[in-house]
């Protein structure tokens, strides 16, 4: 089994963004991190790996941050770790990035599954996994929370992905692109060992004509969305009602009253 | 190239979501704008044809109706072959997707498949100097992007559910259905759908016009039971916080949050709520927030409208009999 993990870094899920008057986003003193759903399509990809044998590499179309995610990932316990990049990917939209991600993919050749995480923690789209799928031929599955079942021989997969009414289970051939989503697994902790290899690892880095990419398919003149502005939400002021009746029974009464009058029951 | 919009109707076992409907709307609004017609993508298994007129009560001008089982359980290869088809043929400017985790997946493929640009997850979406701008929160909601297509076309765009107002159904419009076939055939098809679990308890999450939410102080999983039968009095959906689903007291499918489901109800009851950041980035744009919690210097009470401090097991079995008394 080979397995490809893509990923990206992102800032700490716990930073607290801003934007400058020039339009410059910032997370202040928050680190990068390895995006946080990336770590169930990693620690899935181990857990495979651990059954099935094999490889596991992950790879990321980034600049140099992005090895902050290829670190974490390889600390984690995968094989390789590849990086994509040359200045003219910068400005990707997810048109340009999937482009980027699939050439990669078609190059390695030998690839059985790629996994992706179910989104990306900064910008959200949710669209680099299908994307990939669909410039592959793959079959999609996305959001998978269960892989029931894995063939390799057989070259068959079947997941349990949600949707909004439940969970849809879904077989489909190898190989096959898996958005894992999270209740899929619980994400190792790095070790000191996994730190100390990850330290001293190699990380290739493919040009866009190691990967035979066209140039007009990649970064802002591959890309059909631009996004000139981005800004702070407005603030909401103020604080609770507190609803307060003499005994429970009347506290509740009073509260119901009022969201009848809200006209939102 | 015309200036049509296509809006694509989902459905679930021949029912149609509510996101279609609230994407329907947006596309009505759109198309009056520009003085142009609205086309419904109505694509699903034997049975679905009274869809059709629904589509057009809420908005459409004609309807393309494909009613194949190969089209009945979602899966993205046949529906994305077929709307890439009828968008080839009749370049729409505009395609609307609900943002449901169907449309999410729909949305990049189709845009892949047509080599143009799809902005996900929008919660505005305005003309401005006869340019369409789309505003959608990133980072969890700590901040918002305006985004535009300039050149590429048909612009792709998933809304967000529920930023959108799902209009009143008028079943005097009349429009035009026109029959179309699948483009892809089974056995081109490469996943097959083998089964489907339906989440226990109903309502769904996302759609849910109230939703009651539990966290840590629901104590446990039977700390949902009073919770349980408030939301059946309501009709609401149930939520739960990241730590009592860490805890593993409630699925994962219930969460809401960062790490969960983002939603935006009219009323959103949270009990036992602290109101992490997290959690707020889940619910925040909820209409009316109501936070019962023992803590009065829990977080929630900033973000709330109305706010009860006692014990949730106390205050929750109250306003159940209040709203059963009221609502009868």
């Amino acid at each position: 089994m080979h397995i490809v993990v893509c990923t990206k870094h992102t800032p700490d899920s716990e930073a607290k963004m801003s934007v400058d008057e020039a339009g410059n986003v910032s997370w202040g003193e928050s680190p990068l991190i390895i995006n946080p759903w990336d770590e169930y399509a990693v620690e899935e990809a181990l857990l495979l790996r651990e059954k099935y044998g094999g490889t596991v590499t992950v790879i990321s179309m980034g600049p140099e941050e992005a090895l902050e995610a290829l670190k974490h990932a390889i600390a984690m316990g995968c094989d390789e770790a590849i990086r994509i990049w040359e200045e003219s990917c910068a400005d990707s939209d997810t048109l340009a990035t999937s482009y980027v991600l699939a050439r990669a993919i078609e190059k390695m050749g030998d690839v059985d599954l790629v996994l992706f995480g179910k989104s990306a923690i900064d910008a959200e789209t949710w669209q680099t996994g299908p994307a990939v799928a669909r410039r592959l031929g793959y079959p999609s599955l996305m959001y998978t929370i269960k892989i029931a079942e894995l063939d390799p021989d057989g070259r068959t997969i079947t997941v349990e992905r949600l949707l909004e009414e439940g969970r849809q289970v879904v077989s489909a051939p190898l190989p096959a692109v898996v958005g894992t989503t999270k209740g899929i697994n619980e994400p190792r902790y790095t070790s000191f060992i996994g730190i100390r290899k990850a330290a001293r690892m190699e990380y290739p880095l493919w040009t866009l004509a190691d990967i035979g990419a066209e140039a007009d398919k990649v970064g802002a003149a591959g890309s059909a969305v631009r996004w000139p502005q981005i800004f702070m939400p407005p603030v909401r002021e103020g604080e609770a009602e507190i609803i307060e009746g003499e005994t429970v029974a009347e506290t509740a009464r009073i509260l119901v009253e009022k969201l009848l009058a809200e006209k939102v029951i | 190239m015309s200036n049509d919009i296509f809006v694509w109707v989902e459905q679930f076992s021949g029912h149609p979501t509510a996101a279609s409907w609230e994407a329907a709307g947006l596309a009505r609004r759109l198309a009056d704008e520009l003085g142009s017609d609205v086309t419904a993508c109505v694509f699903g298994g034997q049975g679905i044809e009274p869809l059709a007129q629904e589509a057009i009560s809420y908005g459409a001008d004609r309807v393309l109706l494909a009613e194949d089982a190969t089209l009945a359980d979602f899966r993205v290869e046949p529906q994305a072959a077929l709307l890439a088809k009828v968008v080839r043929e009749a370049e729409p400017a505009v395609v609307l997707i609900g943002a449901t985790f169907r449309g999410r997946e729909l949305g990049p493929a189709l845009a892949v498949e047509l080599d143009t640009g799809c902005i996900a997850d929008c919660t505005a979406l305005e003309f401005e100097d006869g340019q369409l701008v789309a505003t959608r929160p990133i980072y969890a909601g700590k901040l918002l992007s305006r985004c535009v297509i300039p050149e590429r076309r048909p612009q792709i765009f998933t809304t967000r559910v529920r930023a959108f107002p799902k209009p009143e159904p008028d079943s005097s419009r009349s429009g035009e259905v026109t029959r179309v076939e699948p483009v892809l055939a089974e056995d081109e098809i490469p996943s097959k759908v083998t089964g489907f679990k339906e989440t226990k308890g109903g309502v769904s999450l996302t759609d849910a016009a109230i939703i009651v939410s539990g966290g840590r102080g629901v104590g446990g999983p039977e700390g949902y039971e009073p919770l349980r039968e408030l939301a059946q009095v309501l009709g609401a959906a149930l939520g739960a916080s990241r730590a009592a689903v860490d805890a593993g007291w409630i699925p994962y499918e219930h969460q809401v949050g960062q790490t969960g489901k983002t939603v935006s109800p009219d009323l959103y009851i949270a009990c036992g709520i602290s109101g992490a950041i997290q959690h707020q980035a889940g619910m925040r744009t909820s209409k009316v927030i109501v936070a019962i919690n023992k803590d009065p210097e829990a977080p929630i009470f900033k973000l709330a409208h109305y706010g009860i401090v006692n014990d949730l097991f106390k205050v929750v079995p109250a306003l159940t009999e209040a709203f059963k008394e009221k609502l009868g």
